[in-house]
C-alpha cells in the first residue's frame, strides 16, 4: 500500500512505525501499529507491507486509491544507522521483511556491505528477493519445505552464513523465537544486535505502558520497556527473551 | 454571548470540564507533541506510588468489541522521580495538576499525601482505590465501604488539598461506598474506573492477559458508567467527576446531564490523541444551540418524567 504523507516521509527512519486507525467506526477500536517499509523522499510516499491478520488490517486492505487514512507517526526509535563500509547482516523471518527493506535499502545506499538472510514457510511467503539484490543487498533466502533456496529456517542459514563471512552488525525483524535464537547467535559471535519487537499496543506514544517488554537493566534487575517509544528497535542483550 | 465553561470542583477552577481519566495520558508529556495540554479543564496523572512498579507481564493489552481490556498493573516510576522528574515539565502549562496515588497500605496512601502536600504545582489528589489489576491494595480497599473510608480520611488527615476518590464498578452498590468515602471526608468523587474482566484464547486454552484478568474500559462501558454516575450522584453531595467509555462531546454532555460536574476522557485518547480538544469545542457548540450560558448547568439536567 502506498501512501501520500509528505511530513511523514521527511523524517521516517528505518524501523520507525505508524499507528493507523482501521476504520472509520469504532471498531476496530485500537490504532494498528504497522512498520513503515520504504519512502520516497522526493514524492512523499509512504510504502507498507503487511499481511492480513485480522479486522484492522483486512480493513485497511480494503482501501481504494484516493481514501484519506488517519495515521500517527512516524513513531518509535527506529535503528541507528550502521557505520559506513560496514558489513551489515539482516535477518527477516516472513513479513519481517517490511521493516527491514527500508533499512537494507539506506545502509546499501550509504555504502554498507548489506547482506539479507530471510527465511519463510515456502516460496509463497518469501518477499521482495529481486528488489532486495535491486537495492543492493546480497540475498540469502531459506525456506522450510525446500521451495525455494535453502532448505531450513532462517536461523539455519544464519549460523551457516556466519561461518562463511563475518557481519559487524546483525538486525533482525521476525518471530519472537526467531530474534531470540539469533540474539544468542549474535552475542556468542560478540556481534552487535538489534531487534524489532511487536506487541498489543494501545497509546503508541509512551502514555499508557500497554506494550511492554520484559528487559534487563545493567544492575541486573528487570524491568518493562514500551515497545512504541523505548522501541520497537532494542539491544538484542537488552532483551529478557 | 460567550459560552462559560468553567467549573469549581472541591475548590480547583478549571476552564472546562474535561480532564483525562489517569492511566490513560501519562504524565501528560507524552501527549504534549500531539495536542496543546493546556486547554484542558485539569490533567489527571496516572497512578503515582510510594516505591516503582514495574507493572504486569505481557500481555497488557487486548482489544474486545467496543472497548479494550488492559492490566498494565499501575507501571511508575515512583514518588521521587514523579516529583523529581515528572511533575516539574507540568508547571507553566496554567492547569491544575490532579495527581493520582495508589498505595498497597494505608501507610503508603498516607505517606504519598503528605509528599505531595509540598509539592509546588499540585492542585488536588486522586485517590485510586480501584484498580483491578494489581495484588494488594488497589480494588481491595474500593469494594468495602468501611476500608474505603479509612484511606479517604487518613489522606485527608495527611493533606490540606483537595481529595478525590476513584471508586470501582466492580461492587454489589457503589452508593453505599460513594456515601462512605463522602463521610470520611472526600472533597469529590470520580467514577468509574475500569471494569473486572478477561479473555481467553479458546484454540490454546490459555488466557491473552499476561495478569490473566484486567480491565475493560471504552465505549462498551459507556451504559454502566453512566449508571453508576447517575446513582452516585443521587446519593452524595460532594460533586461527581464521572468517566467511562466518553468518545465524544454528546457522550460527555450525558455524563453531565446524569448528574456529573466534570468529566474525564479515557482510552478515547488511544485513539484520537486530541480527542479531548475536539470534546472540548463539542460541548461549547451544544451549549451554543441549547442556549445554556453557563456549563454547570448542564449538571444533572436530565429530566425523567
Amino acid at each position: 500500500m502506498t501512501i501520500k504523507a509528505v511530513g511523514v516521509v521527511s523524517r521516517a527512519k528505518p524501523g520507525q512505525f505508524l499507528h493507523i486507525k482501521c476504520g472509520k467506526a469504532a471498531a476496530p477500536f485500537l490504532r494498528r501499529p504497522l512498520s513503515i517499509h520504504r519512502v520516497d523522499k522526493e514524492q512523499g510516499l509512504l510504502f507498507l507491507l503487511f499481511q492480513v491478520k485480522g479486522a484492522g488490517t483486512l480493513w485497511l486492505a480494503s482501501q481504494q486509491p484516493g481514501d484519506v487514512l488517519d495515521i500517527l507517526g512516524p513513531l518509535g526509535n527506529g535503528f541507528k544507522p550502521p557505520a559506513r563500509d560496514s558489513a551489515l547482516l539482516l535477518v527477516a523471518g516472513g513479513i519481517g521483511i517490511a521493516p527491514l527493506f527500508f533499512l537494507a535499502e539506506e545502509a546499501a545506499a550509504k555504502g554498507s556491505l548489506v547482506k539479507v538472510v530471510i527465511g519463510a514457510r515456502n516460496l509463497d511467503h518469501l518477499l521482495l528477493l529481486d528488489k532486495l539484490a535491486e537495492a543492493g543487498a546480497t540475498v540469502l533466502a531459506a525456506t522450510e519445505d525446500g521451495s525455494f533456496g535453502f532448505r531450513g529456517t532462517a536461523i539455519d542459514l544464519l549460523t551457516k552464513a556466519l561461518q562463511e563471512e563475518k557481519a559487524d552488525l546483525i538486525c533482525a525483524c521476525g518471530p519472537r523465537g526467531m530474534l531470540a535464537k539469533t540474539a544468542s547467535i549474535a552475542e556468542k559471535r560478540q556481534i552487535p544486535c538489534f531487534v524489532s519487537l511487536e506487541e498489543y499496543m494501545a497509546c503508541g506514544v509512551g502514555a499508557c505502558r500497554g506494550c511492554a517488554i520484559k528487559v534487563l537493566t545493567s544492575d541486573g534487575n528487570m524491568d518493562y520497556l514500551n515497545v512504541c517509544s523505548h522501541g520497537p528497535v532494542f539491544a538484542a542483550g537488552e532483551v529478557a527473551w | 454571548m460567550r459560552s462559560d465553561l468553567t467549573v469549581e470542583i472541591a475548590g480547583i477552577r478549571m476552564k472546562n470540564p474535561v480532564m483525562d481519566a489517569s492511566g490513560t495520558f501519562g504524565f501528560g508529556v507524552e501527549y504534549q507533541p500531539l495536542m496543546d495540554i493546556s486547554r484542558l479543564g485539569a490533567l489527571v496523572t496516572k497512578s503515582v506510588t510510594l516505591e516503582p512498579v514495574c507493572g504486569n507481564p505481557p500481555p497488557r493489552i487486548w482489544e474486545t468489541a467496543g472497548g479494550m481490556l488492559n492490566s498494565i498493573g499501575l507501571q511508575n516510576p515512583g514518588l521521587e522521580v514523579f516529583l523529581a522528574e515528572k511533575l516539574p515539565l507540568l508547571h507553566g502549562f496554567n492547569l491544575p495538576v490532579l495527581v493520582n496515588i495508589a498505595g498497597k497500605t494505608l501507610e503508603e496512601y498516607v505517606a504519598l499525601a503528605a509528599a505531595l502536600e509540598q509539592a509546588p504545582g499540585v492542585a488536588g489528589l486522586e485517590v485510586n482505590i480501584s484498580c483491578p489489576n494489581v495484588k494488594e491494595g488497589g480494588m481491595a480497599f474500593g469494594a468495602d465501604p468501611s476500608s474505603a473510608a479509612a484511606v479517604t480520611k487518613a489522606v485527608r488527615a495527611a493533606s490540606s488539598l483537595p481529595v478525590i476518590v476513584k471508586l470501582s464498578p466492580n461492587v454489589t452498590d457503589i452508593t453505599v461506598i460513594a456515601r462512605a468515602v463522602e463521610g470520611a471526608g472526600a472533597s469529590a468523587i470520580s467514577l468509574i474506573n475500569t471494569l473486572a474482566g478477561m479473555a481467553i484464547d479458546h484454540e490454546k486454552r490459555r488466557p491473552i492477559l499476561g495478569n490473566v484478568t484486567g480491565g475493560l474500559s471504552g465505549p462498551a462501558v459507556k451504559p454502566v458508567a453512566l449508571y453508576q454516575v447517575w446513582r452516585v450522584c443521587q446519593a452524595v453531595r460532594i460533586p461527581v467527576i464521572g468517566m467511562g467509555g466518553i468518545m465524544n462531546a454528546g457522550d460527555a454532555i450525558q455524563f453531565m446531564l446524569a448528574g456529573a460536574a466534570a468529566v474525564a476522557v479515557g482510552a478515547a485518547n488511544f485513539v484520537q490523541p486530541d480527542v479531548m480538544l475536539e470534546i472540548i469545542d463539542g460541548i461549547e457548540d451544544y451549549m451554543v444551540r441549547h442556549r445554556v450560558a453557563k456549563v454547570n448547568q448542564l449538571v444533572g439536567a436530565l429530566e425523567i418524567t
